[in-house]
């Protein structure tokens, strides 16, 4: 069921936002409130509000199921991969191996107050990208699925 | 009496969510009681996070011994993650069988008998 | 290179599942042939892990796992305060043994799987769910950390749930999936609860510490009730067994089995609690003889709705819960004398072994009765035991598999179910005559509604609409045949399984401050 036009121009414009604050609650999810469950379901909260406003047909080229399967698989193989980067330098599975290394995301956390530096936490931020993507790719998935009663000939 | 009112509202929102789960037909009334349940449980978790005169485990130069273990929240996140997963599996099973019996009233979803 | 693999094999044995799991979709886009391969690769190397581990675990006794630390040796960090914070895996000998039935199993069950299931459609998201189901069971027995228990607990209904409703059957297997999973999500919950009420109580979520500070106040006693029923009703014991007929009887043969591996992974959890958190702190007596009752219960009442069954997987649904009850009372009379040390050397310990050798009996022999019921449904189509007839003619190995897996159950010399339910019998003797002598007439009753199924299944002439039937495939033979093959060994060698897995794991679950010593050093 397709709705106004209205609401669906309104849709439109609100989609790209809710992926831009999605992404942003997850890349900062280990220095603010959020992480990378929270801006996943946040971006597919912007898939969701496209696919009510138009119909299922609509967007299926957009939003295509094989790749949303995909992002979820490869989301939670990037996120078992960072915990296993620790068995490689001999340290227990899921050990933050990053943290304060000087590498990627290696800086120290400096001390006191301070607005927060995005390059610390070592795989705290790469688990939460990781997350962030699999519950992008699941939620989505979930919506189409059960969104795909949405016809475009019911209604008006 | 003021400090337990979380774990009364505990108690409430449970025996709503328990009585849902009984008392409606409907599958989806059903499966938003087994949601209102999992939020009580939710609440209980978060209840018993609280402190008093405890600071956040924020790293600042608060002493470590006055800052609060935040294991009931991570706790809590867990489980709101497995209800997310938990309500859409239902979900899709209420649309499965709203497709092939044409009816979700637990009346009428009885055709598993021998 | 061995040293590495042994040190981290708690890691591994959730680890190989898990990428497994999600490979497989990409694997899948290939070819279907490449998945199964990849499919059997990763559960090859599960089964491997688990009994390399376990080797390790009976010879070298418990091992611990800390996930996030810098060594996995390192149980309380120096700067946490005595707490055990992080998530770790205490693998003592009854978590071995409990891995041993569910790789076993789940090896077996996925070759038989691999060609039963060729046919049907959707399956990049089968194997998936069924590896995750190995991973919860794998979780669940290993953890010990207990909100991980929960968290593992949660991943295995989910899976669960989704292969109950693989195939949905005009409805039907969703309904039976419904019926499973809200009642297991209630009681995940009501789990929950007691992980909140221990966590407020004693600041603690690693079973080891919260056992060290157990008080048994009036909460632990609410936490207690909330276990028992939560567990009692995934294991399928009976006042909350409604849902087990249902599930069994509408998932693929396939998941039925791995359903019974499943239910018995949360007997362990109800065991665990038990013995371990617990133990001497709760009245014994009292506890042992709810979970006796409990166990007697589930034997009569199973059995006896089993008898006028019709259809042929809810029938050896209604037997699983019926087989169930030993364990429960095998276990539970070795509750009740917990302390004990007099009758716990007569005949406690015995009693626990043989409920726990029961444990490992059932999973091999009732996963072999499932599938064979698959095999034949494969092949005829129906599970409508009025509609078959005169198949020995033609599925003569799936008669003999048959033949093992009923004769056990009916605890018949020389297959393994005699060596357990013997071991449940002599021991319960001792403890209540009364209680021996029922678990008696309800083996009686299996061996006769086992007879009645066989009839009217393999027996008589051959009947014209299932001229054409054939054998069925190689692979689910080769699958039945593991299972069969293990239920013939332990019934020929019954002591030497007891004292190399048996006992050790029934000592293990016994001896508390073993098991917090393990985790805590010394305390």
């Amino acid at each position: 069921m397709r709705m106004s036009k209205l609401v669906r121009t309104g849709a439109d414009l609100l989609y790209p936002f809710a992926l831009i604050f999605g992404l942003y609650i997850v890349l900062h999810g280990h220095l603010t409130p959020g992480g990378g469950f929270q801006g996943g379901a946040v971006v597919a909260t912007g898939a969701a509000i496209v696919i009510v406003a138009w119909a299922y047909e609509d967007i299926a080229e957009m939003i295509r199921k094989v790749t949303m399967m995909a992002q979820e698989s490869a989301g939670l193989l990037l996120f078992i991969g960072a915990a296993i980067l620790a068995l490689g330098f001999g340290y227990a599975f899921f050990y933050n191996v990053l943290a304060n290394s000087g590498g990627l995301f290696g800086l120290p956390v400096a001390f006191g107050p301070n607005p927060g530096e995005l390059d610390t936490a070592g795989v705290i931020p790469i688990m939460n990208i990781a997350v962030g993507i699999e519950v992008w790719g699941g939620l989505t998935i979930i919506l189409l699925y059960l969104l795909s009663g949405l016809k475009k000939e019911e209604g008006t | 009496m003021f400090w337990n009112l979380p774990f009364i509202a505990v108690v409430a929102l449970s025996l709503i969510g328990l009585a849902t789960i009984v008392i409606k037909k409907n599958l989806i009334k059903i499966f938003l009681g087994i949601t209102i349940f999992e939020s009580a449980v939710n609440l209980f978790l978060i209840s018993l996070g609280y402190r008093a005169g405890g600071i956040a485990p924020i790293f600042t130069s608060a002493p470590s011994t006055d800052m609060v273990l935040a294991t009931p929240q991570a706790l809590t996140l867990t489980s709101i993650v497995i209800g997310v997963a938990t309500s859409a599996l239902l979900l899709s099973f209420a649309v499965i069988i709203w497709k092939k019996y044409g009816t979700i009233n637990t009346d009428e979803i009885r055709r598993l008998r021998e | 290179m061995n040293g590495f693999l042994i040190t981290h094999a708690p890691a591994l044995l959730i680890m190989v599942p898990l990428i497994g799991a999600f490979v497989a979709p990409f694997v899948g886009r290939v070819s279907p042939k490449v998945r199964s391969a990849w499919i059997i690769l990763i559960m090859t190397l599960t089964t491997l892990v688990a009994l390399m581990l376990a080797s390790d675990v009976f010879l070298h006794g418990t091992r611990i796992y800390v996930f996030g630390a810098t060594s996995p040796g390192l149980t309380v960090p120096l700067d946490s305060g005595g707490i055990p914070i992080r998530i770790i895996f205490t693998i003592d000998a009854m978590s071995a043994l409990m891995q041993v039935i569910a790789a076993v199993c789940g090896f077996a069950v996925l070759l038989y799987s691999i060609s039963a299931d060729r046919i049907h459609s959707g399956l990049e998201s089968y194997y998936t769910l069924f590896l995750l189901m190995i991973t919860g069971i794998m979780g669940m027995v290993s953890t010990g950390d207990f909100f991980n228990f929960f968290v593992f607990l949660e991943i295995l209904s989910i899976a669960s749930a989704g292969l109950i409703a693989y195939r949905i059957d005009g409805g039907l297997a969703v309904e039976a999936a419904i019926k499973y999973f809200v009642l297991s999500t209630i009681g995940a919950m009501a789990v929950l609860i007691a992980i909140g009420i221990y966590y407020g109580e004693y600041n603690a979520l690693n079973i080891a510490m919260i056992a060290s500070r157990m008080q048994f106040t009036l909460l632990d006693q609410v936490a207690l009730v909330l276990i028992i029923a939560a567990l009692a009703m995934k294991c399928g014991a009976v006042p909350l067994h409604f849902w087990t007929p249902d599930a069994y009887s509408m998932a693929p043969s396939s998941v039925t089995a791995m359903l019974v591996v499943a239910s018995q992974a949360s007997l362990y959890g109800l065991f665990r609690v038990v013995f371990t958190i617990y133990n001497l702190t709760l009245n014994a007596m009292t506890v042992g003889w709810i979970i006796i009752i409990l166990g007697i219960l589930s034997m009569v009442v199973g059995v006896t709705m089993a008898i006028p069954q019709k259809n042929v997987k809810r029938l050896m649904a209604y037997h699983a819960i019926s087989q169930t009850g030993y364990m429960l009372l095998g276990v539970g009379v070795g509750l009740a004398v917990l302390g004990n040390q007099p009758l716990m050397e007569s005949f406690g310990y015995i009693a626990m072994e043989g409920g726990i050798f029961h444990i490992i009996n059932h999973a091999m022999y009732k996963g072999l009765l499932f599938l064979t019921a698959g095999a034949i449904f494969f092949r005829i189509g129906t599970y409508n035991l009025n509609r078959m007839g005169g198949l020995g003619h033609s599925m003569k190995y799936t008669m003999v598999f048959f033949i093992i897996g009923a004769l056990a159950i009916a605890g018949i010399p020389p297959f393994n179910g005699y060596a357990s339910k013997l071991m449940i019998y002599e021991s319960v003797f001792a403890f209540n005559p009364v209680l021996a002598v029922i678990a008696m007439v309800v083996s009686i009753l299996t061996l006769a509604s086992f007879v009645k199924v066989f009839h009217s299944i393999f027996m008589g002439p051959r009947l014209p609409e299932f001229d054409t039937v054939q054998e069925a495939p190689m692979p689910m033979l080769v699958g039945m045949g593991i299972l069969a093959a293990i239920v013939i060994l332990f019934g020929l060698f019954p002591q030497a399984v007891v004292d190399t897995l048996i006992a050790p794991a029934a000592h293990a679950l016994a001896d508390q401050s073993g098991y917090i010593a393990s985790v805590l050093g010394g305390a």
